[in-house]
C-alpha cells in the first residue's frame, strides 16, 4: 500500500466528518441519522440519489415488526429457524425486534403516514416511496451532508490499516471527491448482478469489494443465489403476491409450486429449465376484495400488467427466476459485535451489506426480514461508527492516508460484465449448484479477477467509466467469494442446494468465513445451536 | 425502460435528472432533459412518481426498447397512471395511508414471503 497525502493529489471536493456513511438507502440512512444523533459530525454519499437508490425505495414491504410481547416473539423466531438451516441466532434476533418496534415509532412520529385499523396505527409494513423520501427528510433535518450521484471507488486508511474515509467521483459534475473520517458505514446494499431485479441496479457490490481490499471478512457467501420470480418482461421482482398464483408449465399442467403460502424457486427453476412457465393469481380472481388489497400493498406490481393489457387474475402470463444475489440472499460483511463492526478497525457494516445471517441463517426471511435487519443493523453501525470516530478525537485529523483498492478505469468493463453474468445467472450454474459447475465458474472469474486487477487507467476516461469499472471488479469480486464458498459447503442448507449434496450434514452446521481479493482464504466458524437441531428444510 | 419525456408537458425542473438513481437522463438548457442512457434504467418507475408534471413514461418492458405514442399513453391515462396510485398527485391523499396488508397477512397466512 502506497501512503500518500491526498490533498495533493486531489483537486475535487474534500470533507471532514466524524462518520462516512456509503450508501443511501435504509441502512445508510438509519446510520446517517443515529450517528448524528450520538453526535458526529456525518457525511452520506450514494451513487444514485439517497431517497430512490436501492431496493427497498420502489418497493412496497412488510416489516418483522412484533409487537414486545413473549409469545408473539417466540412464534415469530421459531418460524423459520428450519429453513434457514439453524444458522441464525436468537439474541440478535431478540435485539432486531426491540429495535424495529422503536424505530417504527419513530417512523410515525416522522409523519409516515400508517393506516389505521379501530382507532390504532398499524405499524405493520412500508410503502418504499414514501419511506425512503421520509428518511431522506429526516437525515438531512439532522444536519447529515448528503452527496448524491457519487459513487464511492475505493476506502482510504491509515497506515495501521483503520479506515479513515474514503474516494470516489461525482458523476453528473465530473470532480472526485474524498472524504476523510473517523470511521466509514458501508451500507452499499447487497449485488444482484446488474439483473434489473427491481431497484437492485445500484447495488454490485461495491460495498463487499472495497471492505474486502480493506482486509473484512465475509460470512455465508454461499447463500448468495436467492432468486425472484417476475414476469419474463419486467423488473418487478416483489413475489409475496404470488402466494395467490398457480404455476403452470407449457400445457397447463398445474406444477405445484406453492405449498402452505410459500413458492418454490428450486421448482419453477426445473421447469424453466426445460420450457415456460406461466402464473395467474387465480386464488383471488373471484375475490375483489382482495384484488384491492394487493393493489395498495404494491402499486407497482399491477403498473407493467396495465400497461401490458394483461390481468393477471383471469389471464396466465409467462414467468422467469430473476437473480437478487446477496439483496435477498444472507451473506455479506462479517459483523464481529453488536455495533456491527467488522474485522477490520473503523469499518462497520449495515443492511444487505452485513451478513443477515444473524436473524435469518440460510434462508432469505424475504422483504419483512429485510427492512427490519435494515433499519435496526443501520442503527446501531450508526452508533458504532460515531463511538469509534469520537473516541479517537482530534488525532484523527493528523493521520496520513493512502487507498485501499486499486480503482482504474479500464476499457474492458462491459465485457467483463457480461462475461460475470454468464457465469452467475443461469439456473443450471447458480440454482442448482455442482462440483464441477463451481469449479468451472471460478476458472472463469478467476482468470476475470486477473485481468480486472492488473488494469490501468485509460486516457479520457470520465466518472462514469470510473464507476463502471470499479463495478465490474465489485461483480467479479463478490461471484469469486460466493462460488468460493457454495464449492466448500459441500451439502445443502436453506437457499444454497447442491445437486451432488442433497441433503444437509449435521457436521457441516457451521458458518463458512471467506476474505482476501487476490487470494481467497476460507475458514469455518461452528454455532452453539440453542435447540436441538432438527430436519434441516431446503427451501 | 423509460421511453418517454414530453416536451409538451415537461417544465424543465429537472427533478427526473436529480432523483433518477441510475442516472438515466441528462439536462439541457432551455429544454426537456433528454433521455442520455436508456440501458442503464433499472424500470423502477420512480421518474414517473417524482415527476410533478406526469411528462415520462416507463414501459413495463424492462430488457428492450419499444416504440411508445404521447397520444395513446394520454388517451389511456398511462402518464402520471403511478403517481396517482401512490396518492402523490396534488390534492391526493397518500396511498400508504390506506394499505391493508395486515388483513392481506391474515387472508393468505403470515408465511407468504416477499
Amino acid at each position: 500500500m502506497q501512503l500518500y497525502d491526498i490533498s495533493m493529489v486531489n483537486e475535487g471536493l474534500e470533507f471532514d466528518a466524524d462518520v462516512l456513511v456509503i450508501g443511501g438507502g435504509p441502512a445508510g440512512t438509519w446510520a446517517a441519522w443515529n450517528a448524528a444523533q450520538a453526535g458526529a459530525s456525518v457525511v452520506l454519499v450514494d451513487k444514485g440519489y439517497c431517497g430512490s437508490s436501492g431496493a427497498t425505495a420502489p418497493s412496497g414491504t412488510g416489516v418483522w415488526v412484533i409487537p414486545p410481547t413473549t409469545e408473539d416473539r417466540e412464534e415469530a423466531k421459531a418460524q423459520r429457524e428450519a429453513l434457514g438451516g439453524y444458522l441464525a441466532d436468537h439474541d440478535w434476533m431478540d435485539r432486531v425486534l426491540d429495535r424495529t418496534w422503536s424505530n417504527m415509532e419513530l417512523i410515525e412520529r416522522w409523519g409516515y403516514p400508517f393506516p389505521r385499523e379501530d382507532g390504532e396505527t398499524v405499524r405493520r409494513s412500508l410503502q418504499g416511496p414514501e419511506y425512503m423520501r421520509l428518511m431522506r427528510k429526516a437525515v438531512a433535518r439532522t444536519g447529515v451532508k448528503i452527496l448524491d450521484h457519487s459513487p464511492a471507488l475505493e476506502l482510504l486508511v491509515d497506515g495501521s490499516g483503520n479506515v479513515a474515509g474514503a474516494r470516489g467521483v461525482q458523476r453528473q459534475d465530473e470532480r472526485d471527491w474524498t472524504v476523510r473520517s473517523g470511521a466509514v458505514v458501508i451500507a452499499t446494499g447487497g449485488c444482484a448482478f446488474l439483473s434489473k431485479a427491481l431497484g437492485c441496479n445500484n447495488n454490485t457490490g461495491d460495498g463487499y469489494l472495497f471492505a474486502g481490499e480493506a482486509g473484512a471478512e465475509f460470512s455465508g457467501m454461499e447463500f448468495s443465489n436467492q432468486y425472484a420470480v417476475s414476469t419474463v418482461f419486467g423488473s418487478v421482482t416483489k413475489t409475496a403476491h404470488y402466494s395467490w398464483a398457480v404455476f403452470t408449465n407449457e400445457a397447463g399442467e398445474d406444477i405445484k409450486a406453492v405449498k402452505d403460502g410459500h413458492h418454490s424457486a428450486a421448482t419453477i427453476g426445473r421447469t424453466l429449465i426445460h420450457g415456460p412457465v406461466y402464473a395467474q393469481l387465480i386464488k383471488a380472481k373471484e375475490r375483489p376484495e382482495v384484488q384491492a388489497f394487493l393493489r395498495l400493498a404494491q402499486p407497482n406490481f399491477f403498473l407493467p400488467f396495465d400497461r401490458s393489457g394483461i390481468n393477471p387474475f383471469t389471464e396466465r402470463f409467462p414467468v422467469t427466476l430473476t437473480l437478487e444475489g446477496t439483496v435477498r440472499g444472507t451473506g455479506g460483511i462479517r459483523i464481529t459485535d453488536k455495533t456491527c463492526a467488522s474485522t477490520v478497525p473503523g469499518l462497520y457494516a449495515a443492511g444487505d451489506a452485513a451478513t443477515r445471517e444473524r436473524i435469518c441463517g440460510a434462508f432469505t426471511g424475504g422483504g419483512s426480514h429485510n427492512a427490519a435487519w435494515a433499519m435496526s443493523s443501520g442503527s446501531w453501525a450508526g452508533e458504532g461508527a460515531a463511538g469509534f470516530a469520537l473516541r479517537l478525537g482530534a488525532s484523527r485529523k493528523s493521520r496520513r492516508l493512502g487507498g485501499a483498492g486499486t480503482p482504474a478505469s479500464f476499457s474492458e468493463s462491459q465485457a467483463a460484465i457480461a462475461a460475470v453474468k454468464n457465469e452467475v445467472m443461469p439456473l443450471e450454474k447458480n440454482l442448482f449448484r455442482t462440483d464441477a459447475g463451481l469449479r468451472a465458474s471460478l476458472a472463469v472469474l478467476n482468470g476475470l479477477w486477473a485481468s480486472v486487477s492488473s488494469q490501468r487507467g485509460v486516457d479520457g476516461a470520465g466518472a462514469r467509466d470510473a464507476q463502471r469499472s470499479r463495478e465490474a471488479a465489485a461483480l467479479v469480486a463478490t461471484a469469486r467469494w460466493a462460488y468460493t464458498s457454495a464449492l466448500a459447503r459441500k451439502e445443502s442448507r436453506g437457499m444454497h442446494r447442491r445437486t451432488d449434496f442433497p441433503q444437509s450434514d449435521p457436521l457441516q452446521h457451521r458458518h463458512q468465513i471467506v476474505s482476501g481479493v487476490d487470494k481467497i482464504a476460507l475458514r469455518y466458524q461452528h454455532v452453539v445451536p440453542r435447540l436441538p437441531v432438527g430436519d434441516v428444510v431446503t427451501a | 425502460m423509460i421511453e418517454l419525456v414530453s416536451d409538451a408537458r415537461c417544465i424543465s425542473c429537472n427533478i427526473c435528472v436529480r432523483i433518477c438513481p441510475t442516472n438515466v437522463f441528462e439536462a439541457r438548457s432551455d429544454a426537456a432533459p433528454v433521455i442520455a442512457r436508456q440501458n442503464d434504467c433499472q424500470t423502477c418507475f420512480l421518474c414517473e412518481a417524482y415527476c410533478p408534471v406526469d411528462a415520462l413514461f416507463v414501459s413495463p418492458d424492462a430488457h428492450r426498447h419499444v416504440d411508445v405514442s404521447e397520444q395513446q399513453l394520454s388517451e389511456r391515462g398511462d402518464l402520471g397512471s403511478y403517481r396517482r396510485a401512490l396518492g402523490w398527485s396534488s390534492g391526493g391523499d397518500p396511498a400508504a395511508l390506506h394499505e391493508k396488508t395486515h388483513a392481506l397477512r391474515l387472508l393468505v397466512g403470515e408465511g407468504a414471503i416477499g
